[in-house]
């Protein structure tokens, strides 16, 4: 029941809540970045520039690589990369996990069981390895199709925190009610369950968005990311090969880095702040 | 007297501002006395209780005083009223059936607790065993984790653990509400067993059901929105109550003998008073049948006959 | 608690199954010969390939029928028959793994180990003290949030390259050969150090976080303000929140493998130390997918064992699953 003395003590605490804003106000800036940055360089991120091995220089924000490629277009059409991995993958984690664990969680018994079961199987195998061996096997790979996959192994501990929550939900008097009434088990999840958990299902997809964002830096530093255009992984992957650590080109392999760990930060940050405006009993401390 | 409480104003902090939790209550209770608290949910009974023995952030002592056998309880000062905790005052919480570590046995918990109080767990363990006794729970209760305890079960081993050391004071807050009815008589009947036998010197039973008041307790007390309403022998409040609250919410109750019989509540009109900004004056004004301009100005608890005290600018008169 | 056991053990035995068949299926899955197509992509020698066709050929029986072929997957796999590597022509890919596997081991349990009772400590530090909290939960978010070859790539600039005080590549010095001797330990020490501090530092940022958050919650917890009701002092309170706060953290732990194992398979290539993740991008980067498919094998059955003793520990420190258990039968 969206009450406006409700809306506004959360708008309340979201404008006074300093995690909050640190965290949005580092992801908000990079968001902007990969938006604006790409045209504010005339160059493409594989484009020979100049002779190689520079360092930063107002001709060349971030310096350029070894191979003569400007650094800061890299990095900047790299985070466009890193962001629609994080929502595409994130989203669709998200997503799977949503309908898993509500169908697990309202329907219990022996559905609950296998999709449990299911789950816990896909928990358990470390799904970077299995990424790792699928994207190993196909010679061409694009963003789209990394992005899918990460959703298709990210969901399982989403799956099992929105099950237990729709579980204790379910038992809810209004839920009961609804069920009396004989709305079906679809409209009940959608119009009763869903919107109590709302705040939840924010929480757990910044936390997938996160989670993709670092998978796919990973898969992409072993050199198995997208095949045609750059990301901030494969920045850093190329700057090891190349011997950016020898040569100390750190213009090469700090930004790629620190732009992940300040997203990621900056969401995991937000995570909390949002936390606590939703679950009172954190805000003091 | 054995408890003396003068003036205790005891605020909430919130972010939005203080919430006016209880405000500017006075009253005494006898030794051996088993006062009840009663009133809405809200209406800060529990913060009451809590603020007696644990008055923590995000509540606030804003100003009173408050005796126990003679002696100033430090209540506004965490540390220092350690020394008469579990002593002195103890409480049995309304959430018995989580007030135990789940991780720990029940008997080590017990030992590490008395320990950290430096009490001798051997010496008292034969009274201890005692007790269990009276409350028909069997020792091996010492030997299991709360999770191994049905919920009457652990509502006693929790009065049984406050009480051990024999304090002046036990505040018993809902210590019925999660039972079924027949746990709930035993209960009952096992506070009032405790203090005859001593095991506590007087008790303040906080419930929102005054039926089971009426049964065990001397006196009650009556409260609404943050402030006392009216205190006397549960047979005055029950048959002759004077403060217009208390007629009503003693009219909402079941003839006494025919609980939850078919007849229906009828129940109070309107809701109480939002705490965060209270009205001037008596607090009940809003609803009250009997309001006139007078009640602009928040009426005294007073005496207005033997050990009978009413807030009312009409009562009596 | 036997249920509790056979129904985890039920799980894994059904996830080992499924793991070796995606590990079955996948080179099958390729259009085209796919043995041809392996070995042309690995341009080995014409006579090493041949022997390799042939070899390949026999082993996929590709000429049985398809249940034929995949018992004898199992049938081998049983053998501890992973097949020939193409890389490292003609030696068994067990052979190769069990070169890599004591690296592991080195570089990963201390990591694993360490990092997460160092993080439960300072995290339940951080939630004593509003100053604490302050300096160490910023750290721990950064920390986390730190991609694993970020931290590993930094910590070998800076200690390998600016100040020029550790090794930052390979597992021992190239000019030594395996030995027990002080020199060759040392050496192994000196490369162990950077790769396992990456390691380390993000996985400790992880469990500081959880453990601050976990024990802020077990302190608000009913049994916490019961005991303080009843005057105990702040030691004990705090004391059973980090005992219960601990709990979640074991399960946490196993949540987490999946995410571990895989920042240990970048940072084991940032620092070219050479356990099963370097392995794997070795078998990657020269096409050599059998020794692909038994890094993954090999991967998955640790994770597994990992689990396993993560139940077992549970089990241990929880009494109430013990309980439970029992009341089950």
């Amino acid at each position: 029941m969206p009450q406006p003395r409700k809306k506004n003590e959360i708008l309340y605490f979201v404008l006074r809540n300093a995690k909050l804003r640190i965290g949005v106000a580092v992801v908000f800036l990079f968001v902007v970045l990969a938006l604006v940055g790409p045209l504010l360089t005339k160059y493409q991120p594989r484009d020979y520039v100049a002779p190689g091995v520079q360092p930063p220089s107002s001709e060349f924000w971030f310096g350029t690589t070894s191979f003569g490629e400007d650094v800061f277009t890299q990095f900047v059409y790299g985070l466009r990369a890193t962001f629609i991995v994080g929502l595409i993958g994130g989203g669709l984690g998200t997503l799977i996990g949503i309908l898993i664990g509500f169908i697990a969680g309202y329907r219990g018994g022996i559905v609950d069981e296998i999709l449990n079961m299911f789950t816990n199987i896909v928990l358990v195998v470390p799904s970077l390895v299995v990424l790792l061996i699928i994207a190993a096997y196909l010679e061409v790979r694009g963003l789209l199709f990394e992005s899918v996959f990460i959703g298709f192994f990210a969901w399982p501990w989403a799956a099992r925190a929105i099950r237990s929550q729709t579980f204790s939900l379910r038992s809810r008097d209004f839920v009961d009610l609804a069920r009396l009434s004989g709305m079906k088990p679809l409209k009940i999840i959608i119009t009763e369950i869903a919107p109590n958990m709302m705040s939840y299902l924010l929480l757990v997809f910044i936390l997938q968005f996160g989670g993709a964002i670092l998978t796919a830096a990973t898969l992409d530093f072993i050199g198995l990311g997208p095949t045609n255009g750059v990301s901030l992984g494969l920045m850093m992957n190329n700057a090891v090969i190349y011997g950016a650590l020898i040569l100390r080109m750190w213009w090469w392999f700090i930004p790629p880095g620190l732009a992940i760990t300040a997203i990621v930060g900056g969401l995991y940050i937000t995570n909390v702040g949002l936390d606590e405006i939703f679950n009172p009993k954190l805000r003091e401390m | 007297m054995s408890l003396q409480v003068e003036n205790l104003t005891v605020y909430y902090q919130t972010l939005k501002g203080d919430v006016h939790a209880l405000e500017g209550a006075s009253f005494g209770i006898v030794d051996g006395e088993i006062m009840g608290l009663a009133g809405e949910s809200g209406c800060g009974k529990t913060t009451f209780g809590q603020s007696l023995i644990f008055l923590h952030p995000p509540m606030k002592l804003v100003k009173g005083r408050v005796t126990l056998d003679n002696v100033e309880l430090p209540i506004g000062d965490m540390e220092r009223m350690n020394d008469f905790r579990f002593k002195k005052i103890s409480i049995v919480p309304q959430y018995a059936m989580n007030a135990m570590n789940p991780t720990r046995k029940i008997g080590k918990m017990t030992a590490e607790l008395l320990m950290s109080r430096n009490v001798d767990f051997q010496t008292l363990l034969p009274e201890l065993k005692r007790r269990l006794d009276l409350v028909k729970l069997s020792y091996d209760v010492l030997n299991m984790y709360p999770i191994e305890l049905s919920g009457g079960m652990k509502q006693r081993m929790v009065m049984v653990l406050s009480t051990l050391l024999n304090p002046s004071l036990l505040i018993a807050d809902e210590i019925t509400s999660a039972l079924d009815v027949s746990s709930q008589k035993a209960v009952a009947e096992m506070l009032v067993e405790f203090r005859n036998k001593g095991y506590c010197k007087s008790v303040i039973v906080i419930t929102h059901d005054i039926s089971v008041l009426y049964e065990i307790a001397d006196t009650i007390l009556i409260m609404y929105a943050g402030q006392l309403a009216e205190k006397a022998s549960s047979d005055i409040i029950m048959f002759a109550p004077l403060h217009p609250y208390t007629k009503m919410l003693i009219s909402t109750l079941p003839e006494v003998g025919v609980r939850y019989a078919d007849k229906r509540l009828t129940g109070i009109p309107g809701g109480p008073p939002l705490l965060l900004n209270p009205p001037v004056g008596c607090r009940f004004r809003e609803r009250c049948p009997l309001a006139f301009e007078k009640c602009i100005e928040a009426p005294p608890f007073i005496e207005t006959g033997k050990n009978h005290f009413v807030a009312c600018w009409k009562a009596g008169a | 608690m036997r249920r509790y056991f056979e129904r985890k053990l039920f799980i894994y035995i059904l996830t080992f199954v499924l793991a070796v068949t995606i590990d079955w299926l996948i080179p099958r899955f390729m259009p085209g010969n796919p043995i041809q197509i392996l070995i042309s992509r690995a341009g080995l020698k014409a006579e090493s390939a041949k022997l390799l066709y042939s070899y390949y050929m026999r082993a996929f029986g590709l000429d049985v029928p398809v249940w034929r072929q995949y018992l004898n997957f199992w049938i081998a796999l049983f053998h501890g028959d992973f097949g020939i590597s193409i890389w490292l022509f003609p030696q068994p890919v067990i052979q190769i793994i069990m070169r890599a596997v004591p690296f592991d081991v080195l570089l990963l349990l201390p990591a694993i180990l360490l990092s997460w009772l160092a993080g439960n400590k300072f995290g339940a530090y951080a939630a004593r003290s509003k100053w604490l909290d302050n300096t160490i939960s910023p750290l721990g978010y950064i920390l986390t949030a730190t991609p694993y070859m970020w931290l590993g790539i930094m910590l070998g600039w800076l200690f390998g390259v600016i100040l020029h005080v550790l090794p930052f590549s390979g597992a021992y010095s190239y000019s030594m050969m395996p030995s027990f001797s002080w020199a060759f330990v040392g050496s192994l020490l000196q490369h162990w150090i950077l790769p396992f501090a990456s390691l380390f530092l993000v996985m400790f940022g992880g469990w500081a976080i959880g453990m601050r958050n976990m024990i802020i919650y077990e302190l608000e917890a009913d049994y916490s303000h019961y005991l303080e009701a009843l005057g105990a002092p702040r030691k004990l309170v705090r004391n059973y929140a980090f005992r219960n706060a601990l709990l979640p953290q074991i399960t946490g732990l196993a949540l987490q493998l999946g995410v571990i194992v895989g920042g240990a398979l970048v940072t084991e290539i940032v620092f070219s130390y050479p356990g099963i993740g370097y392995l794997t991008l070795q078998a990657i980067q020269n096409h050599d997918f059998f020794l692909l498919q038994g890094c993954f094998l090999f991967v998955i059955i640790g994770v597994l064992l990992a689990n396993f003793a993560i139940d077992i520990a549970y089990v241990l420190l929880d009494p109430r699953t013990r309980a439970g258990m029992q009341g089950e039968g």
